[in-house]
């Protein structure tokens, strides 16, 4: 990279960042936090709600830090008596129509009117008691309430709509204290990526209709994960209160999803609360159906795929980490097996205007992770494999009742279960965490490999998937180990050979050239 | 008065004003740039934007009817509702209102049968508003009634006046 | 002639010959009065001696901001191969000013020779007068008088017989004082909302439809016609005062004087004579209060101020306002000057593009505080709040419409703070009813 870079110093704080760099962005890099609302990093900058005024020494007026471009040598004041006293200014006037109905309002502790009030506002209204601006609650979509009373009109979710969906269903409507967001009569908010307007939204006037009085924010735990959804793998953070996930949100991530992500992946999460959960496990042999511990059932699983007399086949879901596909293939000596992953296929739903992010049609987060590792997507074959087969795995998948059928056909079936499917004739069945239980990652379809962390507790008594494969791995020979932690089986893995999760980081990083073949 | 019709709605740009608004966009590098033009040849025809003529606007420009309905609620001479058949408007911004202009919209107010500002009269005659300054400061109280540009009305003059206005 | 009295001896009748002359309204009628000589000059001149002309004319913007204009137009790039606009303010809308009215209804012809003396300076092919919705009459007259021109072929794809293309568009507003700003301007001829754009860029560098722009006043651009016949040296020594501000200026004149109108003065007369002799001075035993010498948003001055005060540029900045668009409201003795302030609040607050959140609170806020004193329920503490709110609102959003409100509050509490305080105190009984 040639970029020129300029220094600057925000706040006493040196910094250098690439010419062109606006001020609120050079300023992260110093540390600093420029309060604003109407500013994001994902959106065109109308600076106007003047929140980041900032001071540049010997200029004489306060400029917006969103629109202006820093200039080598700048002395520039976040904290200065000028740029605080003027943000102040502009709290005070968000607040004199903005109802106090914190208590009830979903972005409690989540808002950014309360935070920058609480950090730099004033104590008492001046505004003394004038009636406040009123607009009734509007129903703007399928998941979207519009509580105008609350609206400090930034118009992040208009320039959204505008220049990212490229859907301008929202407009400002009239002008002056009058003005509000409109919504064309005869639209609705049903874009596949509309909902994010809502996490866009600073203060609490667009609220998912979803989410809406659910729980409170201080009371969320928040942990960082991979949208389990399509083989986009968009960052995304899994909200649980008493470990029930109650919300899925975009987690930035500007090389695969910005601060985005869609619709689909945004409601798909009540599964991952499901109640009917395998908590131990089973085995199904000569000597009868029993809950056993687990090592016995690793012994049962070892043994059964060391007898094999014949073909072994495995049949993963879309949801399985590269940990768990990878040591369960090399359980079954996964060059001699035929391994598929279970991809269902929707519509293509692209945002608009950022390239390269769409819902993608292949609906399995892990597709790419998984054909690094020796499987296909060629589920009708590897369903026809299993009906004579001496071994099938099925891990985590979802089968129809004919694909049911065909594996019951096989000689000895291993169920890898989060739910239990009596139709498979299991001879064990293996409780396993999801992924918002275990520690894992996965490989989208750029060779993005991203990590995930656990969002709940397991249930009962179970395993990752891979662990399971991996502790009945080292059952069938003197002197292997099973790995102890996600990273290390992680580590173990061919492709992936010397790295580690912390290697990932948050945002991933690419370990495979081309994408996922169509 | 106009009224929310039963009927369908008769799209505005065909024929002649169809032919003139597209004449007027040659002279423009956008299409949008057509929009204030757009409109006022909408509410030169049917006295107010309705919002089916918002959609009919939006499609003749390609943009969307969210989009036209910010730009015609921006614009306070567009009138989003069915006005009289007259409309009023007096100005009363400082200059003028030195000058007795609220005795104007009194009379205005008393001579229409309008009950209130923004109301229209009972015969749907006349809809009476105050303005921001109209620019013609010098002729209190200038008055809009209709495209008509009035000077220097005063409260005795309004009775004479309304009647030019069956 | 003269519109709406005859001209004064103490006028200098540059732009103003011919207000109320029905027959200089027509192409043939103006071509009598010595039209289009200027335009057949200037087309045979290079943009660059159009420019020097105007630089050595000392013309400033008489929109409001006073920016010199051929300095401005220098701005405009060379040979850049992107199309340039000029645009021409006929948005004339500050309270108090109407004086481009009067040349768009009795002189059009006189601006269109300067809209295309302007593009040809500036390179620009295509000028749009953008006027005002609520000037009907105005547009009404002005359209007729382009097309005249168009059909007389001083303008239209060849100019004069040059060769060179010229074209005028009107381009009607429809109720929207913020579109005087010159960046809403251009939002709403592109089909937008009026807000007025973030500067940078500037529109010589990105202005209407992203191409590079100039923007002019309708009496800046009325007075070059005059400037390239008899020469900038000839309209630099139009000058009674300071050598900054030259040339003639439209003063509109109302409120509570004998003769309202517009005046066309030498720039440097004393406001005492403009007030006093050219318009016929107060009503009968009344006396001078207050003017508001710019359009609405300028300082109020009082009548000391106004009697050391030379209507220039400079001069009304010495004594604390400014010359803004000369829109010159006078008040007498009689005036309410809460109320009229609490108006003007309100009449900003109506005209809020509602993008900056100073503007769009403040003038509101401001407003029902004012509303508040005239009810006789105000406090004392409203005065330091009003200030208080004022300062928050100056200097702080994309244009200075928000400054605008807050500058008569600011002159108002200054100057004449006994009438607040005596809505305050009791002492004068409430102007509003309660609600």
């Amino acid at each position: 990279m040639t970029t020129e870079s300029v220094s600057v110093t925000i706040d006493g704080l040196s910094v250098s960042v690439p010419k062109g760099t606006s001020i609120i962005e050079a300023a992260k890099h110093a540390g600093v936090l420029v309060p604003h609302y109407c500013y994001h990093p994902s959106l065109p900058s109308p600076a106007v709600c003047r929140m980041c005024l900032v001071e540049i020494e010997k200029f004489p007026k306060l400029v917006p830090a969103c629109v202006t471009p820093i200039v080598e040598g700048q002395v520039i004041h976040v904290h200065s008596p000028a740029a605080i006293k003027a943000r102040e200014g502009v709290l005070e006037f968000l607040l004199i129509n903005h109802p106090l109905d914190c208590p009830v309002c979903d972005q409690a502790g989540e808002c950014e009117l309360q935070d920058f009030v609480f950090q730099e506002g004033q104590a008492a209204s001046r505004y003394g008691d004038y009636p406040k601006r009123y607009n009734p609650v509007e129903d703007f979509g399928p998941d979207i309430l519009y509580v105008a009373n609350r609206c400090i009109l930034c118009t992040r979710c208009v320039r959204f709509m505008d220049h990212v969906a490229e859907e301008p269903v929202l407009n400002v409507s009239e002008r002056g204290d009058r003005a509000y967001i409109g919504i064309d009569p005869s639209a609705t908010l049903d874009h596949e990526w509309a909902g994010n307007v809502v996490d866009l939204c600073p203060v609490g006037s667009l609220v998912s209709k979803d989410f809406l009085h659910k729980a409170r924010a201080w009371d969320l735990d928040k942990h960082a994960s991979i949208c389990p959804g399509c083989t986009q793998g968009c960052n995304i953070t899994v909200d649980t209160r008493d470990d029930v996930v109650v919300r899925l949100r975009p987690r930035a991530n500007l090389e695969v999803n910005r601060h985005f992500i869609c619709d689909t992946g945004r409601r798909d999460y009540r599964w991952m609360n499901r109640g009917d959960r395998v908590d131990a496990p089973v085995v199904a042999d000569a000597a009868g159906r029993r809950t056993v511990a687990w090592p016995a059932a690793l012994t049962h699983v070892a043994e059964t795929v060391a007898n094999a007399s014949g073909s072994v086949v495995v049949l993963s879901g879309g949801r399985a980490s590269v940990e768990s596909i990878g040591w369960v293939l090399r359980l079954v000596d996964g060059a001699n097996a035929t391994a598929a992953m279970h991809v269902p296929l929707g519509e293509e739903r692209a945002i608009g205007a950022v390239p390269n992010l769409a819902l993608r049609r292949e609906r399995a987060a892990n597709l790419a992770g998984a054909e690094m590792l020796g499987m296909t997507a060629d589920w009708a074959t590897a369903v026809h494999a299993a009906s004579s087969a001496a071994v099938v795995i099925v891990l985590d998948a979802e089968l129809t009742d004919d694909e049911a059928a065909a594996v019951a056909r096989a000689k000895s079936v291993l169920h890898f279960a989060t739910v239990a499917d009596p139709r498979l004739g299991a001879s064990a069945i293996l409780p396993i965490t999801t992924m918002v239980e275990e520690q894992g990652v996965y490989v989208n379809r750029d060779g993005r490999a991203q990590r995930f962390l656990p969002a709940k507790p397991a249930p009962g008594m179970a395993w990752p998937a891979w662990r399971i494969a991996a502790e009945a791995w080292a059952l069938g020979a003197e002197g292997r180990e099973a790995p102890g932690t996600a990273s290390a089986a992680f580590t173990a893995l061919e492709p992936f050979a010397g790295l580690t999760h912390r290697d990932l980081g948050f945002t991933g990083r690419v370990v495979a050239g081309a994408g996922v073949s169509a | 008065m106009s009224t929310h019709s039963t009927e369908p709605y008769r799209p505005v740009f065909t024929g002649e004003t169809r032919d003139r608004l597209e004449a007027l966009g040659t002279k423009y590098p956008t299409r949008q740039a057509l929009l204030l033009p757009a409109l006022w040849a909408i509410q030169e025809e049917r006295g107010w934007v309705s919002p089916e003529a918002i959609t009919e606007v939006a499609e003749f420009l390609q943009v969307t009817p969210a989009y036209v309905r910010g730009v015609v609620t921006f614009y306070t001479m567009y009138h989003t509702h069915p006005v009289g058949r007259h409309f009023i408007q007096v100005c009363t911004t400082s200059p003028c209102n030195i000058c007795g202009a609220e005795g104007v919209v009194e009379a205005f107010l008393e001579h229409t049968g309008c009950l209130d500002l923004g109301a229209t009269s009972p015969d749907g005659r006349f809809t009476v508003i105050e303005v921001e300054c109209l620019g013609a400061c010098a002729f209190v109280t200038p008055v809009l009634i209709n495209d008509d540009f009035i000077e220097s009305v005063t409260a005795e003059s309004v009775p004479a006046l309304l009647a030019r206005y069956p | 002639m003269g519109y709406p009295h005859p001209i004064h001896p103490k006028e200098t009748p540059l732009l103003s010959e011919y207000f109320g002359d029905v027959a200089a309204r027509s192409y043939d009628g103006w071509v009598a009065r010595g039209g289009y000589v200027a335009l057949k000059q200037a087309l045979a001149m290079t943009p660059e001696a159009i420019v020097d002309v105007v630089k050595a004319s000392g013309l400033r913007g008489r929109g409001g901001a006073g920016f010199p204009t051929g300095l401005k137009w220098s701005f405009m790039p060379k040979d850049d191969g992107k199309p340039h606009y000029l645009c021409c303010n006929a948005d004339e809308s500050e309270p108090g000013t109407f004086k481009d009215r009067e040349i768009l209804r009795w002189t059009p012809h006189a601006l269109i020779e300067g809209c295309a003396i302007a593009a040809l300076a500036i390179r620009a092919e295509t000028t749009y007068v953008f006027i005002r919705g609520e000037y009907t009459e105005p547009c009404t007259i002005f359209e007729a008088a382009v097309r005249e021109a168009y059909a007389a072929g001083v303008i239209g794809e060849n100019a004069m017989g040059s060769g060179k293309r010229i074209d005028v568009v009107v381009h009607r507003g429809a109720g929207a004082y913020i579109c005087g700003e010159e960046t809403a301007l251009m939002n709403a001829i592109e089909g937008k909302r009026g807000n007025p754009r973030i500067k940078p860029p500037f529109p010589a560098v990105s202005g209407l439809f992203g191409q590079p722009t100039t923007i002019n006043n309708v009496e800046t651009l009325a007075a070059v016609p005059p400037i390239i016949v008899k020469g900038g040296a000839w309209y630099a020594g139009l000058s009674l005062s300071s050598p900054k501000s030259t040339g003639t200026k439209l003063i509109s004149v109302c409120g509570h004087v004998q003769r309202p109108g517009t005046y066309e003065i030498t720039m440097g007369l004393p406001m005492q004579e403009l007030i006093f002799d050219l318009c016929g001075g107060m009503r009968p035993g009344r006396t001078l209060k207050a003017v508001i010498p710019g359009g609405s948003s300028v300082p109020i001055m009082t009548p000391e101020e106004v009697a050391a005060c030379a209507t220039d540029y400079e001069g009304i900045a010495a004594q604390g306002s400014l010359l803004g668009s000369g829109g010159m409201i006078v008040m007498d003795d009689t005036t309410d000057m809460v109320y009229q302030i609490m108006r003007l609040a309100r009449f900003y607050a109506h005209e809020s593009c509602a993008q900056c959140t100073n503007c769009r609170e403040g003038t509101a806020w401001t407003t029902r505080i004012l509303e508040r004193i005239l009810r006789g329920q105000g406090k004392m503490a409203d005065l330091d709040l009003l200030l208080s709110l004022a300062d928050n609102m100056t200097g702080k959003t994309i244009c200075v419409l928000s400054d605008s409100c807050a500058t008569p509050v600011v002159s108002g509490i200054a100057k004449f703070r006994g009438e607040f305080e005596a809505y305050i105190t009791g002492a004068r009984a409430p102007a509003m009813a309660e609600v």
